[in-house]
């Protein structure tokens, strides 16, 4: 296994499609932000300083450190991989963009299942993700706890008693804990109900976006629930605090389904026989038709139309046919045009593969 | 009037472009406006951000003396060398030192953001030190303030001789 590996091959762990609730939840992710104690912000700290953090992770990881993971990890400079392959770690969500703009002395730290990976000099001087399928925020909670008292062995962390764990920006202080889920909602958005939970959630102190697109407009009904207070609660309270929410939204989206199912069968199974006809015979399709179709697919199987696809083999799709993942794959640049014609081969491909009822 | 390009919704935002003396006017309704990038109404989250930060940041703690700020607390960092007027501009501190220094500057952001601007949450096991053993002291003390109230004194007693182990825990 190697960093080969994982820009090479499109699945993670968090794509598996298993998991509590998968039918609505696709993949729950928690990050905890942490700094190296004598040591400025990584925007405000000289090249010098930012190697001496990048090496105190490396070896902090590292067996001679004792490091004891449950799972096994890799140590990968950005600088030794080219754009393609950062974007690629963006597309898998591996790191973030923001973590890809300037390479230079960062690095990240991932392990071979991908349910884990560690940001080196991000906004932050550390930021531990964990990524599991389904409804497992605790459980991403309990893993990244674990790697962060494993790295605790060996670094002096920024804490103060009042503040908790510093970080850089005073919207990550205290417990420095953002923990997230990706939720398919194409039904609340079909009946124009998200946007009075939107309202609702937000006064609970959570956040709602859309997973791909701009604004208020979300592409494939794919939705991101996060906390947005770090400080005042603790992990447990944050993170069952998302975790009643969601099963609020999930429940919402089931009955809302059965609804929808019961009353416009037809114009269910047309929409969802049109995005896999589409699929299956389009020459040229952008990544936003592609993630409505998709999702589209999705839809099918969560309520039963569609026997086939697998969730491990849709989530696969969505990060085959990101732009990134299909210039690896051509091995050369590719202008729009040319990768919407890729996009298009590769879904047809993989969809020749799959029969449906 | 409906929007020149999808000719569907009504128009809502009117531009005039003059460019070197030749006039164009566009008509398009929100949802195209956004799409066009020749206009921007959106705003940039993160610059809405910043920009609330430094205006909570610089507002002066204290209605009746708004002069209290200049002169008497720190505006740079002695640690890192950051200023206040590179946070309002950033909206990210220097290094940890910059909580501390900025302490009253920054008070209302947290509170702003977090409601409650005290860490309730896990402690670091190795360097956390004694902070988990006051932390249950604390605790205690408000366990032991209840049970004197309710009368219930002997569990008053058992919470004392608790707290009194701890104590000499800490030494």
């Amino acid at each position: 296994m190697s960093v080969e590996n994982t820009i090479g091959k499109a699945r993670s762990k968090w794509m598996e499609g298993t998991g509590p609730d998968n039918d609505v939840v696709i993949s729950s992710r928690l990050r905890l932000a942490r700094n190296i104690e004598g040591y400025p912000f990584p925007h405000f700290m000289s090249e010098e300083e930012a190697n001496h953090v990048i090496n105190a992770v490396r070896l902090a990881v590292s067996e001679k450190a004792g490091a004891k993971f449950p799972v096994e990890t890799e140590f990968i400079d950005l600088n030794e991989l080219s754009q393609t392959e950062r974007q690629i770690l963006v597309e898998k969500h591996l790191v973030s963009p923001q973590h890809i703009e300037s390479p230079a002395n960062r690095a990240v730290v991932i392990a071979h299942d991908e349910s884990l990976s560690i940001m080196v000099n991000e906004e932050d001087h550390i930021r531990i993700q964990c990524f599991l399928p389904g409804l497992q925020i605790k459980e991403a909670w309990r893993l990244a706890d674990k790697i962060d008292d494993v790295l605790e062995k060996t670094l002096n962390y920024s804490f103060c008693e009042k503040r908790g764990y510093l970080t850089s920006c005073p919207t990550n202080v205290g417990t420095g804990l953002r923990a997230s889920v990706m939720l398919h909602l194409p039904c609340l958005v079909m009946t124009k109900q998200l946007g009075a939970m939107v309202n609702t959630i937000s006064q609970l102190g959570l956040a709602v976006r859309g997973y791909y697109g701009e604004g208020t407009e979300a592409y494939g009904d794919l939705f991101q629930v996060s906390n947005q207070v770090t400080m005042g609660q603790t992990e447990d309270e944050i993170v069952t605090n998302l975790l009643t929410v969601t099963r609020q939204i999930v429940s919402q989206e089931r009955s809302t389904r059965k609804v929808v199912l019961k009353n416009n069968k037809p114009f269910l199974e047309d929409r969802i026989y049109r995005a896999f006809g589409v699929m299956s015979y389009a020459r040229v399709m952008t990544a936003q038709e592609a993630i409505k179709n998709i999702s589209d697919l999705r839809l099918g199987v969560e309520l039963g139309i569609l026997k086939t696809p697998a969730y491990d083999q849709i989530n696969e799709l969505i990060i085959l046919t990101r732009p990134a993942f299909l210039i690896k794959k051509a091995g050369r640049p590719l202008n729009a045009g040319e990768l919407d014609a890729l996009r298009a081969e590769i879904i047809r491909e993989k969809l020749s593969k799959i029969t449906i009822n | 009037m409906l929007c020149e390009k999808c000719q569907k919704r009504p128009a809502a935002v009117h531009m005039t472009k003059i460019v070197n003396g030749n006039k164009t006017e566009t008509h398009l309704c929100e949802v195209c406006a956004q799409g066009d990038n020749s206009v921007s109404f959106g705003l940039d989250p993160k610059w809405m951000l910043q920009s609330i930060f430094a205006e909570l940041f610089n507002t002066p703690h204290t209605e009746n003396d708004p002069s209290s700020d200049a002169g008497v607390k720190p505006n740079r960092c002695e640690k890192c060398g950051f200023t206040d007027a590179q946070f309002s501009q950033v909206g990210r501190l220097g290094c940890p030192t910059c909580y501390d220094v900025f302490e009253n500057k920054l008070d209302p952001v947290l509170r702003r953001i977090h409601g409650n601007p005290r860490h309730t949450g896990k402690i670091p096991k190795r360097t956390g030190g004694t902070i988990e053993l006051r932390r249950e002291i604390e605790e205690l003390k408000r366990e032991l303030q209840a049970a004197i109230t309710s009368e219930e004194y002997e569990k008053a007693a058992e919470v004392r001789d608790k707290i009194r182990g701890l104590e000499n825990k800490l030494g």
